[in-house]
């Protein structure tokens, strides 16, 4: 799979930068600057257009993440769960990426995480611990 | 023996894989069916009508023998939760498979779409006029009246946009429509695109919800030829919380930075693509079947005042029976914490509950007669939203809360207009001075000044809304905010 694969299935769609750009960080990790050199000059776009638009999500990352990622809800929700104590009490061996995300849609059931497209509720300190342990 | 368990989200994310797995290893028949939406009991097991929750993968085994009635709670349409609840647009939560279309038209599924069809676009309008349905996204707005602005514009092309990107704390309904009742939304997205004449449809679905992006990809499919000409596409949202205003959602949709724009040019006339748009919310879109179906006063004999119809109401945080409770408008917050979510989940009294989500006030248990109504919660300066509760027990420190709520803005804002994209660096910085016992007066104005500027400066929701949570804090909650 190459970016010009990737281009190459979203040809002729409406508004396609942002379907593009999912699966470049799909298949890559990150959406690399040659990757943006080549979107850019595929939709006729600057690449400073297309820095632009990566560099407003989240979910597109300009370096690839090495670790093991695990989103954990810090959102009001998952506050009123205990999520922070809960964080505050995770030994952090910086071996696993902890990111905040706002909000899985779990809000009766937090704190919540995500691992993939693996989602996890309830979780207190020992369960969060393991979950970290298992990536 | 047939068994019925929720292959939503949340059910997952409670174990229900595991303890399907179980079930079907002991040699019964498993149906995946949608939510009920009584979170505190997934993962909740269906066997011949009675319910069994939470279910552990260790309580299968007496289960399929028969002998499971320690965690039974009878039969589940029975449950008070349910039995108190007006569903019409979660009437099939609970009972269908999401993805099967014969339990789809068992369920009078497509029947507003062939009744709007028989009807004619004009009289589709006037019926969506008549029930008094408001965007449930939050902004309240007549939902017929946009329609019938998309509808009179001139245009090649026209669009229905669908917004699915739920961010908002203490939200879960449009994510519990597109796992349990896909067909319904795309239904009602066919209807909208009948009555203003648009033949293609997005539903911008957030990335964070993977599950929903799957079931709606797949229901989509399933139902092209029932909708067709009208055609549905799904687009993933890449993480920015802004993208749920419509027209920062729509910038998204073109490929752009997910900036705001100013209105007007409102996207009724000059939406996607700059072509006349229909832009609504999940709950709004997916409600249209029923009003078609059983005709606009049905809907309107429901609510109160200007809020005609139901409201499908999500209760969450600490809270012990969490989950989706659709109502008719009118119901008091008390009734909603207390009576039906039972208190905090912690044991502990509640202290404040957030209605609306990230950009809705605090309100304390003294607010609790206000009945759930759009006009009701402005005039307690707050605002229903999307219709999240969030419930904090005693141990909540308000001014971290109000911190929180300008530290949210600030990281989320797009950076288009300066009331929010400084005002909430600055409120952040004030916020901390409070919290330090620094010129706690004087600073406590300057953020009550600054909140005024975000409110009546901001360009969209999220820099002129953060300002209720910040001052309804301050004002409910003075005790935390140190000696002035």
């Amino acid at each position: 799979m190459t970016v010009q694969d990737i281009l190459d299935r979203h040809r002729g769609i409406e508004g396609a930068l942002l379907p593009i750009l999912h699966d470049v960080q799909a298949a890559f990790g990150h959406v690399s600057e040659e990757a943006i050199k080549t979107i850019a000059s595929s939709l006729n776009l600057t690449r400073a257009e297309v820095h632009g638009v990566v560099s407003f999500y989240h979910d597109f990352k300009s370096a690839p993440e090495g670790r093991p990622v695990l989103k954990i809800c810090r959102a009001e929700a998952c506050q009123a769960r205990g999520v922070d104590a809960l964080v505050s009490e995770l030994a952090d061996n910086g071996r696993v990426k902890l990111e905040t995300v706002y909000c899985l849609g779990l809000c009766s059931v937090g704190p919540a995480a995500m691992t993939g497209d693996k989602v996890h509720a309830r979780l207190d300190t020992a369960k969060l611990q393991a979950l970290v342990d298992s990536l | 023996m047939k068994v019925r368990i929720s292959d939503d989200a949340l059910a997952l994310a409670c174990g229900a894989d595991d303890v399907a797995a179980a079930f079907e290893a002991a040699g019964a028949d498993v149906e995946r069916t949608s939510s009920w939406g009584m979170h505190w009991l997934e993962p909740l097991v269906e066997i011949d009508g009675i319910g069994y929750g939470p279910v552990a993968v260790e309580d299968v085994a007496s289960l399929v023998s028969g002998q499971g009635a320690s965690v039974s709670i009878g039969v589940i349409a029975d449950h008070p939760f349910i039995a108190r609840q007006q569903r019409l647009t979660f009437a099939r939560a609970g009972k269908t498979r999401p993805l099967n279309l014969a339990d789809y038209e068992a369920t009078g599924g497509w029947a507003g779409l062939r009744q709007a069809r028989q009807l004619g676009a004009e009289a589709v309008i006037e019926a969506l006029i008549d029930s008094g349905l408001r965007g449930r996204g939050g902004a309240g707005f007549p939902a017929g009246i946009k329609w019938r602005t998309v509808a009179h514009a001139q245009a090649d092309q026209k669009y229905i946009v669908c917004n699915a990107d739920e961010g908002d704390s203490g939200t879960f309904a449009d994510r519990m429509v597109m796992e349990g009742d896909p067909f319904q939304l795309i239904e009602g997205m066919a209807i909208a695109g009948f009555a203003v004449g648009a033949t293609k449809g997005y539903v911008y679905i957030r990335s964070e919800y993977p599950h929903a992006i799957q079931k709606m990809q797949a229901a989509v499919r399933a139902c092209a030829h029932i909708v067709a000409p009208f055609d549905v596409e799904i687009r993933v949202g890449a993480g920015a919380y802004v993208c749920g205003e419509e027209t920062s959602l729509l910038n998204s949709l073109e490929g752009k930075r997910g900036e705001v724009r100013a209105k007007p040019p409102l996207p009724a006339l000059e939406g996607l693509f700059g072509k006349p748009t229909v832009v609504n919310n999940v709950l709004t879109l997916a409600t249209v079947p029923w009003i078609m179906a059983h005709g606009a006063q049905a809907y309107a004999d429901y609510g109160m005042g200007r809020s005609r119809g139901t409201m499908p109401i999500q209760i969450a945080g600490n809270v012990r029976f969490g989950g989706l409770f659709e109502t008719a408008f009118g119901i008091t917050l008390g009734e909603l914490v207390t009576d039906i979510g039972g208190g905090a989940a912690s044991g502990r009294p509640v202290r404040a509950v957030q209605v609306g989500g990230p950009l809705g006030a605090y309100h304390p248990p003294s607010q609790f007669d206000t009945p759930f109504d759009y006009e009701s919660f402005a005039e307690i300066d707050g605002l229903i939203g999307h219709g999240g509760l969030v419930v904090f027990d005693d141990s909540v420190d308000m001014a971290k809360q109000a911190r929180f709520a300008m530290e949210f803005c600030a990281a989320e804002s797009c950076g288009k207009c300066t009331p929010c994209r400084l005002g909430s660096t600055r409120g952040l910085e004030t916020l901390d001075h409070i919290v330090a016992g620094d010129n706690v007066a004087q600073n406590l104005a300057l953020v009550e000044d600054l909140c005024d500027t975000m409110k009546f400066g901001s360009l969209c929701a999220l820099g002129g809304f953060t300002p209720y949570p910040v001052l309804s804090a301050i004002k409910h909650f003075s005790e935390d905010f140190g000696e002035r």
